[in-house]
């Protein structure tokens, strides 16, 4: 399998939303022990649907890019709904295959679990 | 030393990674094992897999001999004595032994605990379980700018010394008699976890002078799951068991047990007979080739590997090979190591990403984590070569 990192360096390096929200509705908070990643997810929610999304961290680039692509992701849609999403959603989303690098997976679900866990 | 030849041992260098010869650079989180070793295991299990200690019948007896054939070796290995030599499952266990059935004993309120700053989780998180427990203080050594021990002399006085031979972090290699002397000089004993050093050069508990020494087979060619516990007879005579049950016993009634003579005192249950088989035979192996030869040939790796990187990558420890174990961290700067490792690994090159077990070191630099690159007596210059060539790489992706 290969890891094509083209994609997710662009957003690891450039992420707009990678910033800290100001009376944020829900900041959600996730680390990985193994590597010391830290996320921090900021929600702004209005009727029951997430109108903006930011996140701070510090990580990999796989981390990064998947906060950045989860955050964008969350925008327009219920909270609810984006803490129903799975593993195969969030490869998707960053376009790679890492069913077969659990350890990568790891480092790419970290926003997911953080926004689950908050 | 014939490094083709030896390669030619080991089947799992043939393999293919991402469509690139591998180049194998994580030993100090595993070794290889040579064909050897794979050969004896099988052996054992097609031809003379019984219990041991327990049957009278002509397998039973043969798997005996074998198993007791390995801890001689083993013994022999690190110039002990064979009932000073305890089975384990690996280094961590080894510990806890020494923290459960010495530390327990012996340590009291108020009493000190000194290990050091570098050391792997599996000697600093027992200690310091056994420290809240006992309500003693646990110390921690630190290192000089150099990755090297400073102040040892503050262990003096500590009832337990435990620190690690070779750092797998910093590589670091630490001066053991002299962390046994100032252990025994203070009234202590010396714990030496010789994890990174007894699979990568000579090591004799003996000169060494220490009182425990834990080391685990999987580093040197063994497999996993068997590891070894040194004592010195007066020490382990006097330990309660740490774990109950079968063969460790020499009588057992309604009333009460006598425990078994040493080191059977120690190994309850069915132990791991082809694993301390594999293990017998990984130090044959390590034997043919003489860790003098191992010890040179990886001194000249690691120079090497120095050399090469240190205009490209921040290198932790010390620069200069001879006080290192054959391993170099270091991380790239601006990334992260695990995507140093993922790129590494799409040109087939295996190395380690993460705090290595060793976070208190991690957190004493100031770093969250560092990327890793192990060597052993297989490894080549070519190899490192690959690693130096990934590396420019990584950094040209990143930008």
């Amino acid at each position: 399998m290969s890891v094509d990192y083209s994609r997710i360096i662009e957003i690891w390096r450039n992420a707009p939303n990678r910033k800290e929200m100001k009376g944020a509705d829900l900041v959600a908070e996730g680390a990985n022990p193994i590597c010391g990643d830290r996320i921090k997810i900021f929600l702004k929610i209005r009727g029951g649907k997430i109108t903006d999304a930011s996140f701070t961290g510090e990580g990999c680039a796989i981390s990064i890019a998947s906060a950045s692509l989860l955050a964008d992701y969350a925008k327009g849609k219920a909270l609810e709904e984006v803490r129903k999403l799975d593993k195969e959603k969030v490869m998707e989303l960053l376009e790679m295959d890492l069913s077969r690098n659990p350890s990568r997976l790891k480092c790419a679900l970290l926003p997911l679990a953080a926004l689950k866990k908050g | 030393m014939d490094v083709e030849k030896i390669r030619g041992d080991f089947p799992i260098l043939e393999r293919i990674v991402n469509g690139k010869k591998m180049a194998y650079l994580d030993n100090g989180a595993t070794s290889q094992k040579p064909q050897q070793v794979i050969d004896a295991i099988v052996r054992y299990y097609s031809e003379y897999n019984a219990n041991v200690h327990r049957g009278v019948h002509k397998l039973s007896e043969e798997s005996t001999v074998a198993y007791e054939d390995a801890r001689r070796k083993i013994a022999e290995f690190v110039n002990a004595s064979e009932e000073e030599i305890i089975f384990v499952k690996n280094a961590s266990e080894a510990l806890n032994l020494v923290m459960y059935s010495y530390g327990m004993a012996n340590v009291n309120a108020g009493d000190r605990v000194s290990i050091s700053i570098m050391e792997h989780h599996s000697n600093f998180v027992p200690w310091q379980f056994l420290a809240k427990k006992k309500k003693a203080t646990l110390e921690f050594i630190d290192i000089d700018a150099n990755g090297e021990l400073a102040g040892l002399e503050k262990a003096s006085g500590a009832k337990i010394v435990s620190i690690l031979h070779a750092s797998n972090m910093l590589g670091t290699i630490n001066d053991a008699e002299k962390i046994c002397k100032v252990a025994h000089e203070g009234g202590g004993v010396a714990v030496i976890d010789a994890s990174q050093s007894v699979p990568h050069m000579p090591v004799d508990v003996k000169r060494m002078g220490c009182d425990f020494l834990a080391f685990t087979g999987h580093k040197m060619l063994a497999p996993t799951g068997i590891g070894v516990l040194y004592g010195k007879k007066e020490l382990l005579e006097r330990m309660e068991p740490f774990l109950y049950g079968g063969d460790m016993i020499i009588d057992v009634k309604k009333e009460g047990s006598k425990w078994n003579e040493l080191p059977y005192k120690f190994e309850a249950g069915t132990p791991n007979i082809e694993g301390a088989i594999g293990l017998g035979v990984a130090v044959d192996y390590l034997n043919k080739i003489g860790m003098d030869e191992i010890r040179k040939h990886e001194i000249e790796l690691l120079s090497y590997a120095i050399k090469e990187m240190k205009d490209e990558v921040t290198i932790y420890g010390p620069l200069d090979a001879r006080k290192r174990t054959g391993l170099v961290s270091f991380n790239v700067p601006g990334v992260h190591p695990h995507d140093v490792a993922t790129i590494l690994d799409e040109e087939g090159i295996e190395i380690r990403s993460g705090h290595h077990c060793a976070q208190p070191v991690h957190e004493r630099l100031g770093l969250e984590s560092s990327a890793r690159a192990s060597f052993h007596l297989y490894n080549t210059k070519e190899e490192v070569d690959r690693l130096v060539e990934g590396i420019r790489k990584v950094k040209r992706v990143f930008a």
